[in-house]
């Protein structure tokens, strides 16, 4: 992609940025970023992405837009209701900036089908809602070597990490496993304040664009967790951990499976 | 005792243990609960034999996801 008239126009408060500049927003077209889920996390992610000009963005999700996810999920539009979730966001996206080069694929992300997909991107978002899915894209961007957002939302809170594979801690050397079948409230019991997850999401963009331009610093080996309810952010420093079952130093998992799926009777961001 | 639980200064009896203030503190579900102290994770199998002392900072960690447990589970 060129930076003709226009195009410095419409960048033109990012490029204006010492970080940024003209180089810098080459390598955002330049970027492929995978989006799983278009839900409360992905919708503020892909938005912002795009906006940015971040060159692809695949958006993967095997779910319809439901009138419960309006609350939240911001790419859609009542009038999207019953249509494909991917289907709906490239819609959007491409009304908000034509640049961008949309790859929607309305599937469930799978241990036999991830690998392949992530292998034309350089950054992943994990914007899923169950843990199956969660310790699906861990285990598949760590064996890959892909770095990924994960992030996670409920009631009032929200935390993420970024997960740079064999560099920092990943979502097993914090929790070397997912929690039992039944273990958890449901989506629907738990609740979530619609803000919380354009707060999170937003986050998740700002850790790709970071890492496309390599400035900053990553929530690398840090958990930021967000209080919504007391507007209060802490961070936790989470090392690697020597005995992680996917990363450390003698890995039990050395290819991918599906984990039990958790259960999550609502119809959010589940790919 | 005073300990910093998640940022925030509390006081306690001395001689407290992990699995104690997983109790006292009311913590939602504390078999999914991921422990640190004074920034290292503890095992599960520690939380029994690890007596707190005073100023030690403790972060319990929550897996969070829509349809997960987590959310603020510290009382």
């Amino acid at each position: 992609m060129e930076l003709n008239v226009e195009r410095i126009e419409r960048y033109s408060r990012q490029i204006i940025l010492p970080e940024v500049g003209g180089e810098g927003q080459r390598k955002l077209f330049d970027a492929r970023v995978l989006l799983v889920g278009a839900g409360g996390l992905g919708s503020p992610a892909a938005l912002y992405l795009a906006a940015a000009g971040v060159g692809t963005l695949g958006i993967i999700d095997s779910d319809d837009v439901d009138l419960s996810n309006l609350g939240r999920q911001i790419i859609h539009t009542t009038a999207d209701v019953g249509r494909p979730k991917v289907e709906s966001a490239e819609d959007r996206i491409r009304a908000l900036n034509p640049d961008v080069r949309i790859r929607a694929l309305s599937e469930r992300a799978t241990a036999a089908t991830l690998p392949g997909i992530l292998a034309g991107y350089d950054f992943v978002i994990d914007g899923t809602d169950n843990f199956a899915s969660k310790y699906l894209i861990n285990d598949a961007c760590v064996l890959a070597g892909v770095p990924y957002s994960h992030a996670g939302i409920i009631r009032f809170q929200g935390q993420l990490l970024t997960v740079l594979p064999g560099r920092s801690a990943c979502l097993r050397c914090l929790f070397p496993s997912p929690p039992p079948e039944g273990a958890a409230p449901t989506c629907a019991q738990a609740g979530i304040l619609g803000p919380v997850a354009g707060v999170i999401g937003t986050l998740q963009a700002l850790e790709a664009a970071r890492w496309i331009l390599g400035i900053g610093d990553l929530l690398a080996g840090r958990l930021l967790i967000y209080d919504a309810l007391r507007a209060r952010f802490r961070e936790v420093a989470i090392p690697r951990d020597p005995r992680c079952p996917v990363c450390g130093e003698s890995p039990t998992i050395r290819e991918l499976r599906d984990e039990a799926p958790v259960a999550c009777p609502t119809r959010a961001a589940r790919v | 005792m005073e300990l910093v639980i998640n940022g925030e200064k509390k006081t306690y009896r001395n001689g407290l243990s992990v699995s104690e203030l997983l109790v006292e503190g009311k913590v939602e579900m504390p078999q999914y609960v991921s422990v640190q102290l004074n920034g290292a994770f503890l095992r599960r199998n520690e939380f029994d034999e690890r007596t707190l002392r005073d100023g030690d900072q403790v972060e319990f960690l929550y897996y969070m996801g829509g349809g997960s447990a987590g959310g603020d589970g510290w009382s």
